[in-house]
């Protein structure tokens, strides 16, 4: 498992790297349409060939890589940190609080996603670049996805809350910001980092659904749901092979960022 | 012993005539959704309207390979009245398929529920000219005369749509005069239609029509799944094909594939023009001057979309006409050039300058809009990708949106909250009054700036006026004049960008005979009752 795992990380960090580096490793633009070669074949100036517009595919699965392996983290950081301060709120001080927070997650998790994501995005001003498109689609995830952490995080604020060491600080007079920051926190950290990269992976998924329905990532900026998208009707029964390397890559991370999470890591 | 084995095999062949005899042909396809009504008067969606067009009998009918009209249950007709009164011979000895006889009461009979307001009825429509009630006149065993309160224009081709129903029959809408009849229904799965054994057609040489027994109409959604089966030949033909299927086509079977040429079908693209839009005024500005949306267009490949988007099935739109609508299409109109330069040029009259690769309009704002479409469409996104490209080549930059559709329908109808917009039209009718909806200033449909209450313009003024003349006159001729000069206007002054017209692209497998693709829906199975199953392949019940 060890090994399985060194290998899951080692297999991220080459990812992260390159797509890192797409600028340096691509020969050309992700977004120039070299309209002569429409869904070319590999060669040495397009090594994954074109796609239907004639776009570098090379170019643009390392550029959606990165798009997806950056932001997926960024999103789920803010899904932490927003699950942290609902769920430990309401862990923490209980009572009202702690009913209001499960109302609220309750609601959040009865709500069909897809149509939330729709009708957030179908509110959002249209005048948008692709920068901005992205930014947008992974803060809506990340502002979306907290629900499921936050009653994880409620329900081990309040074990630790009630305690025998919190009770030992309190009757020695700690205060609850300090009782919160010096002795909660710290031992609230493994739920937050494996909700993190639970989510890192959850997210990147929800990316790639949307991009295959065309709501997510605007063009040209490429994106793993956009690539994938190639895929989604009966002409990939006939795709050159090439054509399925989004798809691959985007298993082998996937379940990499599972890979990487251990047995005892995992939320029960 | 020798006349023993000759009986025998006389009886052999006997048994194999009774036993063909007995199993019919079935012609099989799939209807991308469930009929939603067999009322002919009520049909509104597309396969309601396959069934009304393969069940229905009516009057004359819009040959769909010459674009003429033909007598159909009635032999001779004539308007007159100034376009008022409409006079019909009707057919003798005609029985719908339940046996019940057809004559001028029936026709009197549909008119009346065509026209009724209460059952609002889609094709009705096109005949409310007026307020007024509609007269019909029985003048003898086999003719009528159905006089309307005002003229309406092309009115005798409105009849192609009209299936005539039964005043007397108890199956009321379900006994039909046309080739087929409905004889099974499992909801959500299939429906299977019958020959109607009193259809009145029979062929050149005596035998009844049509020639194949039965029809079976499998109801599915998935596009996927409906190519798999026609290669797998679980169905006869794709009646309608997008450019990526039609060249997977050509790749397994080229005898199958069928590309009629160009279709009534356009992709367009237009400005929202809307006074009381959330716009910036400078904005507003760009989207209602005639040069910026000239540059627009001038800058746009259409050539290179038709090409890579539509993989070479499709051909640069000039206008609202299509040219595959034969008699109405302005063939003086060519399609806008390609030609960045002229656009720069027109800009700049404007007051635009190109700086270090950015469009600046006089005041200094840099050129950059959205366009909308509606999410899932492969063709529209692309579209929009490739006049991303060509855009920037001229400093504008252009910033794609795709949305669900009841949003999209939400900004561009309620809430005009939206620059541009990518949107597609499919056309089925050829008369020019089935865009009065679109082209009146007044309209709803006038998508860049809708019910308007006075022209925003002098051409939208000119355009309203020539339409209402087109509408008014009994004249085709003069009709034609005035729509030529409503297309000439549309090309100058490009209130909607046309982009391209689609080709009408089909499958048909070999064992359907007689078939002859056509641009007018339905392309495949226009003459229904004339086409046939090859023996070798014909699939018994």
């Amino acid at each position: 498992m060890k090994y399985i795992r060194a290998l899951a990380i080692a297999v991220l960090l080459i990812v992260a790297l390159s797509s890192l580096l797409a600028d340096v490793l691509a020969p050309s633009s992700y977004a120039r349409q070299y309209r002569d070669l429409p869904d070319a074949s590999p060669s040495m100036q397009h090594p994954l060939g074109t796609d239907d517009l004639g776009r570098d595919r090379f170019s643009r699965v390392l550029h959606g890589t990165r798009v997806s392996l950056v932001l997926a983290p960024v999103a789920a950081l803010l899904t932490c940190l927003l699950a942290g301060i609902v769920g430990g709120a309401g862990g923490f001080f209980g009572g009202w609080i702690e009913r209001c927070v499960m109302a609220a997650t309750d609601l959040l998790l009865s709500l069909p996603w897809l149509f939330l994501l729709l009708t957030v995005r179908a509110l959002l001003p249209l005048n948008v670049s692709p920068l901005t498109s992205v930014a947008i689609t992974f803060a809506l995830l990340g502002c979306l996805g907290w629900a499921g952490a936050a009653r994880i995080i409620c329900a081990d604020v309040h074990t630790i809350a009630e305690s025998d060491f919190i009770l030992t600080a309190r009757s020695c007079g700690s205060h609850s910001f300090r009782l919160l920051w010096r002795h909660v926190l710290p031992n609230l950290k493994p739920i937050l980092l494996a909700q993190f990269w639970i989510s890192i992976p959850v997210f990147i998924l929800t990316e790639a659904n949307l991009g295959m329905l065309g709501l997510g990532i605007s063009e040209p900026m490429p994106s793993w749901g956009s690539l994938l998208r190639e895929l989604g009707s009966y002409s990939a029964l006939s795709a050159q092979p090439v054509q399925f390397v989004p798809l691959v890559l985007f298993v082998i991370v996937v379940s990499s960022f599972h890979l990487v999470l251990s047995k005892e890591e995992l939320p029960v | 012993m020798k006349r023993r084995i000759l009986s025998l095999a006389f009886l052999f062949l006997c048994g194999l005539a009774s036993a063909f005899a007995q199993s019919g042909t079935t012609l099989r396809f799939c209807l991308r959704s469930e009929p939603k009504t067999f009322n002919p008067v009520l049909m509104a969606d597309d396969a309601s309207e396959t069934i009304r067009y393969l069940t229905g009998g009516v009057l004359m009918h819009v040959n769909r390979q010459t674009q003429e009209l033909e007598p159909e249950l009635a032999t001779s007709w004539k308007v007159s009245d100034q376009g008022k009164t409409i006079t019909f011979t009707l057919r003798d000895k005609v029985r719908f398929s339940d046996g019940t006889p057809f004559g001028p009461q029936d026709v009197a009979y549909t008119m009346q529920q065509l026209m009724d307001p209460a059952l609002h009825s889609p094709t009705g429509d096109a005949f409310r000219s007026a307020e007024g009630k509609v007269v019909t006149r029985v003048l003898g065993k086999n003719r009528l005369s159905i006089t309307f309160p005002a003229p309406i224009a092309g009115l005798d081709k409105l009849f192609d749509q009209v299936a005539i129903m039964s005043s007397t029959s108890p199956q009321k809408e379900m006994a039909v005069l046309g080739p087929y009849f409905v004889s099974e229904n499992k909801a959500g799965s299939y429906l299977m239609l019958s020959r109607n054994p009193n259809y009145w057609k029979h062929d050149s040489n005596g035998h009844a029509l049509p020639f194949i027994d039965s029809i079976r109409l499998d109801i599915q959604q998935n596009r996927d799944i409906e190519m798999l089966r026609l290669v797998r030949g679980e169905i006869d033909f794709i009646n309608s094909l997008d450019a990526e299927y039609f060249d997977k086509v050509i790749a397994q079977n080229p005898a199958m594939a069928h590309d009629a040429g160009v279709s009534l079908d356009a992709e367009f693209m237009w400005f929202n023009q809307v006074p009381t839009a959330s716009i910036p005024a400078y904005k507003k500005a760009w989207f209602t001057s005639t040069n910026f949306r000239r540059a627009v267009s001038e800058a746009i490949n259409r050539e290179d979309m038709a090409r890579i988007v539509f993989r070479g099935h499709a051909r640069p739109a000039m206008g609202p006409i299509s040219p595959a609508n034969k008699f109405w299409f302005n063939s003086k109109l060519q399609p806008h050039p390609f030609d960045q330069k002229s656009a720069l040029q027109r800009l700049s009259s404007d007051g635009f300058r190109l700086q270090d690769g950015v469009l600046r309009d006089r005041e200094g704002h840099a050129v950059e809009f959205s366009i909308m479409t509606n999410s899932g469409n492969k063709y529209r996104e692309r579209m929009a990708t490739m006049m991303q490209q060509d855009l920037s080549q001229i400093g504008i930059k252009l910033n794609i949106t795709t949305l669900d559709f009841p949003s999209l329908i939400e900004r561009m109808t309620r809430t005009f909250d939206y620059e541009a917009c990518l949107l597609g039209l499919v056309n089925n009718d050829l008369d020019p009054n089935s865009q009065m909806n679109v082209w009146l200033s007044s309209a709803e449909n006038h998508q860049w700036n809708p019910s308007q209450k006075t022209p925003a313009t002098a051409w939208e003024a000119e355009i309203d006026k020539l339409m209402h003349a087109q509408a008014s006159s009994l004249d085709p001729k003069k009709r034609k004049e005035y729509l030529d000069k409503v297309q000439q206007i549309a090309w100058e002054q490009e209130p909607f960008i046309y982009l391209v017209n689609k080709n009408a692209l089909s499958a048909v497998s070999s064992a359907v005979q007689n078939v002859h693709p056509v641009v007018l829906r339905p392309q495949v199975y226009w003459n229904i009752d004339q086409l046939s199953l090859s023996t070798q392949v014909a699939r018994s019940h």
